[in-house]
């Protein structure tokens, strides 16, 4: 298996195990590479990509742009705030009129889950998913991938517990469905209307207590509770939902194993994680930043071998 | 394809043996140079040398692998995408004597793109090139050898393979020829 089975990244759902492997195997070289004292590569100096961001960002954004320009491609950024989609310009209109500059390449996050899919049977550019509301985000739960098996070696077998807001998250579904592929086990732990009622059907453990999904994981991966996409309350107080859900150092240190702890960011300290937790030694959270380059590198590049000349 | 061996066990014994006393001869006891193997082909020449060379010279000779793929010329011109090997080279180039070592040096493309990313390291002193066989003919960049194994005269639909007893079980340089070459 040398060539991805996909010619768009829309989801982690529609990769095969050999595709993540492939991703995950080349992006060990591009972190190589960002390592050097050069850091960038000539292989996409032909290549013109446009990151459409219609929802704010901040590091999957910046991530993307540094992947890009670590790869020689040129790059255009679109970002809704400031565009004619305030205007009452259609997606598809917008993307064509981007795609009419020769872009080759679309990075595109968006409020609507399906977006990067849509898009992709529309417009003759290959895109890539930086996130769909609340469906997937596949280059995050890669680098997660990515991170967890730098530190343990292997996710065949790992247990990896999703902590937090699954209703409205984009990462825990691209997690679950990366993880399991992988061969990991996933539990997700969060207060019972944070939690999709048909979940279990992924083949996911649910658990209701933060320390019994502790004590049962490898990896605790802390989800940012998303008040930006709940529009009812899903619980009495942020206080509350800290003192239930939130990890501190007390309840860290008490587990009879050291467990690693992820979160996607941005954090918000006090909440789903303290402070000491978050800058403490089982804390990866900057490598997955660090990786969040060399796997976007690895995405682009393996799609960008798939652009006609 | 008509298989022939161009050189067998003995002949890659003496050569390497050669090579080694030719690269003392311009880089006295090492202390300044480094040798950078090319993946994926080159790093097995590069072993065999480091060992030769470490037995004649009484120390260790410091050695590297360096991967090429992103630096290629021939991106998106392939039916598949090009896979990197892993880059060994975890010491600094600055001001050193560096020797690139390749197997077979046949359009000179490999080595153009190894040029390049052997700067990404740093800027060397000085760097040569070592081929255990030259494909002298088929050259598409003016790109020379400082140091040659061997010189073979080769059409360009014939293929020129070099296996190690390390990797292949056997020490031999084999010459394919397709059967319908007039």
């Amino acid at each position: 298996m040398d060539n991805l089975s996909v010619d768009h990244l829309t989801g982690i759902n529609n990769l095969t195990k050999a595709d993540i492997e492939l991703i995950l195997k080349t992006a060990e070289t591009f972190k190589q590479v960002i390592n050097r004292p050069i850091k960038k590569v000539p292989s996409l100096r032909d290549i013109t990509i446009a990151n459409l961001f219609f929802e704010n960002s901040t590091r999957t954004r910046l991530s993307f742009e540094l992947a890009e320009k670590r790869l020689s491609a040129d790059v255009v950024n679109f970002s809704a705030a400031n565009s004619s989609v305030k205007k009452g310009e259609t997606l598809i209109d917008t993307t064509n009129n981007i795609l009419s500059m020769k872009v080759d390449m679309v990075v595109m996050r968006h409020p609507n889950p399906g977006a990067a899919k849509f898009l992709s049977e529309r417009v003759n550019a290959r895109v890539i998913n930086a996130g769909d509301g609340t469906h997937e985000h596949p280059t995050q739960a890669l680098l997660d991938a990515f991170s967890i098996r730098e530190q343990l070696g292997t996710l065949e077998g790992k247990k990896v517990v999703i902590v937090g807001d699954i209703t409205h998250s984009r990462v825990a579904l691209s997690n679950i469905y990366c993880l399991q592929k992988m061969g990991a086990e996933v539990m997700v732990c969060g207060p019972t209307t944070l939690i999709p009622k048909y979940i279990a059907e992924l083949g996911v453990k649910v658990e209701h207590n933060l320390r019994k999904a502790l004590e049962w994981c490898d990896v605790a991966n802390m989800l940012r509770i998303q008040l930006e996409r709940q529009d009812i309350k899903y619980f009495p107080s942020l206080r509350e939902y800290s003192m239930l859900f939130g990890l501190d150092k007390k309840l860290l240190d008490s587990l009879d194993k050291r467990i690693i702890i992820m979160h996607p960011g941005p954090i918000n300290r006090g909440v789903e994680i303290t402070s000491d937790v978050a800058d403490s030694d089982q804390s990866i959270i900057l490598q997955q930043v660090e990786n969040g380059v060399a796997v976007r590198m690895a995405c682009i590049y393996l799609l960008a071998s798939k652009i006609e000349r | 394809m008509e298989k022939q061996i161009i050189l067998n066990n003995r002949h890659i014994e003496l050569t390497l043996k050669r090579l080694c006393y030719q690269l003392i001869e311009s880089h006295n006891d090492f202390s300044n140079s480094i040798i950078i193997g090319l993946q994926p082909r080159g790093i097995h020449v590069v072993t065999r040398i480091k060992k030769e060379l470490e037995a004649i010279l009484n120390r260790e000779i410091v050695c590297g692998n360096l991967d090429i793929t992103f630096y290629r010329d021939d991106f998106r011109r392939r039916e598949r995408p090009l896979i990197p090997s892993v880059t060994n080279i975890d010491f600094d180039i600055e001001g050193k004597n560096i020797i690139l070592v390749d197997d077979v040096l046949y359009t000179g493309r490999t080595i153009r793109a190894g040029l390049d990313a052997l700067l990404a390291f740093g800027r060397p002193s000085k760097v040569e090139l070592l081929a255990f066989i030259d494909r002298r003919f088929n050259r598409d960049l003016p790109i020379q050898a400082d140091y040659i194994g061997f010189k073979v005269d080769t059409l360009s639909q014939e293929r020129v393979s070099v296996e190690w007893r390390d990797i292949e079980g056997e020490d031999k340089v084999m010459l394919f020829t397709p059967e319908n070459n007039g």
